[in-house]
């Protein structure tokens, strides 16, 4: 571990590691949350948005006279009003295509807004919607990834030339060496669908706009980062403090979707300036399931360099990224988020990588839950048990062959990740004996005999969390970025205070999306000051005018349990602190001789000279004149606390590009039906290392949740495109989200690493399965179609997709 | 995702319903359960500008025997039928068919009239309807007319009733004991709309000779299809393994499936062949008294 890292000392906790129930519950299961939706202002208006029904055509021209006329309709924005009243979002791509919040003179995907109109109410919205007449000349479209690049192919943005937004190449150790070493070199090729998350609540703004003091005040339903606030900012041509965004109570789920949300907020800004109406806009499922945020689909080709025992020494790879009709930020974040961790769980201190973001006339890109983990490992995961059966080895020894090592952590990897603590080994041994592994294999061969399709998979993964800003920089090089201005950090803020009656308030700005995080930060805050969890209220919503907040505030790269839990402590244990100082002072004590206990803070050995804590934070509000000198009154204290991991990227590309870092073993028994191509799980274990467990029944949850995630991606869900642009899933009729009828039952395990570097060795564990089980799965039906010689190279694996590969091989055969 | 406005009226009876199609003839929707006509309207699929709520026509909710028929009413909610005793005893691939309708919620809400005046090739009710033989009872203007399956069901979501008739009862023969049948079919996720749906109905003679074959498939055409030629194969046979093995082939030839996100046509087609072959093999088991 690098010198200047702190690290944390991990005492017994009373409150921290119970099961509470959630303080939420109550209000979220009677009906009484606050979401979007609930808010209603005075005089609000409603919004529907006109969307482009082509996928790439030139606008010649709309007529919104007619919808203007129609009763109830009170103004009209259209891409002409936007490009005066705007400006493109800044995106960090060498030439960024002109992306406003609204097409301006060409669309590039079925869906993007054309115009919007402003009523008394959605229904006259929507009726106005089909009386605005859009002349269209409509282009070729380009629908494929790899097609994307090619010079014959339709360019959707004049000024960048081609469709390809950001193109490196990377090198760490020495890739020839591992060629000339290896006994043998194994190819592969994946493709990873395009999915998302589909959250309950769909994206959700009001804005509106005060001519006089020039400002906007936008409510919605963003999850962060703020860093968008500033976007939002530039492309309105405002100064930051001119916009006071505020987040409700209650997200109904986000999971990176809806860090896609900013362009609508910039839209219904410019919808409420331009007619001076309050407006609101909630986007239906069709918008969703249209126009909000999906993961990145790409292609990767694959190669790994290995020796005859199964070593892999290196892996050269080349993976191209689609973020669809525009590139907009965080990306190209997509192709370098995964960097410090690119080589998993293994020694693998060899990497040639090639990376290309492309363009295509789909739906845009965000995060989506595991933030390009899950394309990553699906095509290391799969490489893995291409290489094991190369070789003829069992794909669990291959992987105990490579694991990192438990007595090598703090682990840098060859591409700069700082692995903070893990034991690979002990997470994996866990997940086979759950499965029971080697009657499984067992039961398979009597299984093949009787030509039943049985397959057992793996994927044994790093779960990296609290993404540093600063890989979003790696799309520029070394020499570029030397240039420009260095980005870094992963900072959170949060504010605890004592009120006058020594009870506790702590002000955070998670925007919680359903986590619970009120009740793990009642928690720690009950640990610290020794209080009970009920006598810590938390206020968790983001106002960028009345909050002090971070240009990464947010829940997003699961970073609560690492980074804020850090902030919650350190702002907790400062408070202490000046109550120690002001017991001392009256008690005429050291500060050293004081402990607390009970609610009273106590001179060590001398029982009668104490005081109640709620005496201190009396005197420290009601008598100010008692304080030590020099001391503010009062009983407020601030952290905003930022990983000292988080550092820019180094002259060799390599980068922290996330701070801490778990580990998960999914091992998935299915057996296929070789008449239909159905899957059926027949076993599933997964394991964690999340570090120190926070609240058993919230990681539950996450876990619970992030595999049925990463079950929909598996079998289930895919954002699909004909040939010609047209999205075909577009209701939840086609976008098949997997249900509890659909979830088996897993078997969770958890292993407690610590980690070092956060103040209760928690990590992350908000995304985690969603990453490693699309691989798992994959690596189990590759398994289960062996003896067919069918591979498994895409996702998701629908039976009628499995039909059709059992059809070919037996063609081929 | 708002539905264009229309004018909402509602009927306590059938008389009344009848009225209000006869003044608005094509530019009337009946609601009965919504469950496909409310999402069609709010993605403006459909853009009724009448809506006749008949959920106050209570003289059309009801299920009883006449003679060797269960009767029901077409305002009879699924899942009343789903869990009628009587139609459990004497009409079960009706039930079986009705379980997998989408959710309880669904079918709590959706009613047997509506789904079958819906028409999607995509249902289960249809299927079992073909399969059954049922009858269609329609009202209109000028009097009452009973309809066959195939003189109801025109085609994807089309069926011959005039603009101003109602569909007011279902009549199913009731199924002999020892018959055998099955319901079966392939869905992509619990719930949804099948790829393909069977239903096979096993007429039993003596000395376990099948008498007469049923086999009626859906997601294959515009309307469910009786495959009459894999009938033929087993109707007077004792079925065995190599029957089910040729019906199951010969239905396959008769389904004229399309293409889709879901299902190619020819993935469509090989499973109508394995469906009818699992089928009708749960179904002999039945018949079996297995």
């Amino acid at each position: 571990m690098p010198e200047h890292l702190k690290t944390f000392e991990h005492k017994k906790r009373n409150w921290v590691g119970k099961p509470l129930k959630r303080k939420e519950d109550l209000r979220l299961l009677t009906g009484r949350g606050t979401f979007m939706d609930d808010i209603r202002l005075p005089d609000m208006k409603h919004a529907a948005t006109l969307r482009s029904p082509y996928p790439h055509a030139w606008i010649k021209g709309i007529n919104v006279s007619e919808a203007l006329n129609f009763p109830g309709v009170r103004g009209i924005l259209t891409g002409e009003d936007v490009a005066k009243m705007s400006n493109p979002f800044p995106v960090g791509v060498p030439v960024p295509p002109k992306y406003y919040c609204c097409a301006i003179d060409k669309v590039r995907f079925v869906g993007e807004p054309v115009a919007v109109v402003v009523a008394d109410d959605r229904y006259v919205a929507e009726d106005a919607l089909d009386l605005i007449t859009v002349d269209y000349e409509p282009l070729p479209v380009v629908m494929d990834i790899e097609e994307a690049m090619s010079p014959e192919a339709p360019v959707l943005h004049d000024n960048i030339g081609s469709n390809i937004y950001s193109h490196r190449f990377f090198q760490y150790g020495d890739m020839d060496k591992a060629y000339k070493e290896a006994d043998l070199v194994v190819k592969g090729k994946f493709h990873f669908p395009k999915y998302g998350s589909t959250p309950i609540e769909t994206y959700g703004v009001i804005a509106s706009y005060n001519p006089f003091s020039e400002e906007f005040v936008i409510y919605n339903n963003y999850q962060g980062p703020f860093v968008n606030h500033s976007l939002v900012a530039i492309a309105l041509g405002i100064p930051e403090n001119k916009m006071r965004w505020i987040v409700p109570t209650d997200i109904g789920g986000g999971f990176g979707t809806k860090t896609g949300l900013y362009p609508s907020i910039a839209l219904i800004a410019l919808a409420a300036k331009k007619t001076g109406m309050t407006v609101k806009w909630i986007e239906d499922r069709r918008e969703h399931l249209l126009a909000s945020a999906t993961g990145t689909d790409r292609v990767t080709y694959m190669e790994a360099a290995v020796k005859k025992d199964g070593t892999i020494l290196g892996l050269k790879d080349k993976a191209i990224d689609n973020t669809g009709g525009y590139i907009r930020a965080p990306e190209p974040g997509c192709a370098y988020r995964s960097t410090g961790n690119h080589t998993g769980g293994y020694q693998i201190r060899n990497l040639d990588r090639e990376v290309l973001v492309v363009g295509t006339n789909k739906c845009l890109t965000a995060p989506n839950r595991g933030y390009t983990c899950q394309e990553l490992y699906f095509s290391l995961e799969r490489m893995i048990d291409l290489v094991a059966s190369e070789l003829g080895m069992d794909t669990a020894e291959i992987r105990f062959k490579n694991f990192i090592q438990p007595d090598q952590f703090p682990y840098t990897t060859a591409t700069g990740g700082i692995y903070d603590a893990g034991d690979y080994q002990k997470v994996f041994q866990m997940a086979l004996d759950k499965i029971d592994y080697k009657k499984m294999r067992e039961e398979q061969r009597k299984a093949r005999e009787q030509g039943r399709l049985m397959g057992i998979g793996f994927s044994t993964v790093v779960d990296p969390s609290v993404t540093n800003i600063a890989y979003v920089t790696l799309a520029l090089t070394p020499e570029e970025r030397a240039k420009g201005h260095p980005k870094s950090g992963s900072g959170e803020a949060v504010i605890i205070k004592m009120d006058p009656l020594g009870k506790v308030h702590v002000i955070a700005c998670t925007n919680p999306q359903g986590q619970g995080h009120d009740t793990v930060i009642s928690q720690i805050v009950a640990d610290e000051l020794g209080v009970h969890p009920d006598d810590v209220t938390v206020s968790n919503v983001v106002d960028t005018h009345d909050r002090v907040y971070s240009i990464t505030t947010g829940s997003y790269s699961s970073r609560f349990s690492s980074v804020v839990t850090t902030a919650v402590v350190t702002a907790a244990r400062r408070l202490t602190e000046k109550m120690l100082k002001i017991a001392a002072h009256l008690l005429e004590a050291n500060v050293k001789e004081l402990e607390i206990q009970e609610g009273k803070i106590c001179v060590k050995g001398s029982p009668d000279k104490s005081m109640q804590m709620r005496h201190v934070a009396g005197t420290a509000h009601w008598n100010q004149a008692a304080l030590p000198e020099g001391m503010d009154a009062g009983l407020y204290e601030t952290c905003l606390y930022t990983m000292p991991t988080s550092q820019p990227p180094d002259e060799l590309d390599r980068v922290n590009s996330s701070n801490t870092y778990g580990f998960m073993a999914e091992a998935i028994v299915v057996e296929v039906d070789p008449e239909t191509g159905e899957v059926k799980i027949l076993k599933w274990a997964s394991v964690h290392d999340a570090g120190t467990i926070l609240n058993p029944a919230l990681l539950e949850g996450q876990v619970m949740g992030s595999c049925a995630h990463g079950l929909g991606g598996s079998l289930y869900e895919e954002w699909a495109y004909d040939e010609n642009g047209q999205c075909i899933t577009a209701s939840f009729q086609d976008y098949l989200v997997p249900t509890a009828m659909e979830v088996p039952k897993i078997d969770i395990g958890h292993v407690e690493i610590p980690s070092p570097i956060t103040a209760l060795g928690s990590k992350g564990a908000g995304e985690s399965s969603c990453m490693s089980v699309p691989a798992c799965i994959g690596n189990a039906i590759a398994d289960a179609l062996a003896p067919l010689g069918v591979t498994i190279s895409e996702l998701p694996l629908s039976p009628n997709k499995i039909w059709h590969l059992i059809q070919k091989a037996k063609k081929k055969r | 995702m708002k539905p264009s406005a229309f004018e909402y009226f509602t009927a306590s009876t059938v008389a009344e319903a009848i009225s209000l199609l006869e003044r608005y003839e094509d530019e009337a929707k009946i609601i009965a359960g919504g469950q496909s006509l409310v999402p069609m309207m709010n993605f403006r699929v459909a853009q009724p500008e009448v809506l006749i709520d008949i959920n106050g026509i209570k003289e059309l909710d009801y299920i009883r025997q006449e003679d060797d028929e269960i009767v029901i009413g077409a305002l009879t909610r699924e899942r009343d039928v789903e869990l009628s005793p009587l139609v459990q005893e004497k009409c079960p691939i009706l039930a079986e068919a009705i379980s997998l309708i989408g959710h309880a919620s669904i079918r709590t809400r959706g009613t047997i009239g509506g789904s079958l005046v819906h028409a999607d090739p995509a249902a289960e009710i249809p299927v079992a309807i073909y399969g059954l033989d049922a009858k269609m009872k329609v009202v209109g203007p000028s009097g009452e007319r009973t309809l066959e399956p195939e003189e109801f069901f025109l085609s994807y979501l089309t069926t011959s009733l005039e603009p101003s008739e109602i569909l007011v009862e279902v009549r199913i023969p009731v199924l002999p004991q020892k018959t055998g049948w099955s319901f079966v079919e392939l869905t992509r996720r619990r719930g949804d709309f099948y790829i393909v749906a069977v239903a096979s109905i096993l007429f039993m003679g003596k000395g376990g000779v099948c008498k007469e074959a049923r086999i009626c498939l859906g997601g294959v055409g515009p309307t469910s299809i009786r495959a009459e030629e894999a009938e033929e194969i087993l109707a007077g046979q004792v079925i065995t393994d190599a029957l089910i093995e040729k019906a199951g082939q010969k239905a396959a030839e008769a389904a004229d499936p399309e293409s889709d996100y879901h299902a190619s046509a020819e993935y469509r087609r090989d499973m109508t062949r394995v469906f009818v072959q699992r089928g009708l093999a749960e179904a002999r088991n039945r018949a079996k008294g297995g």
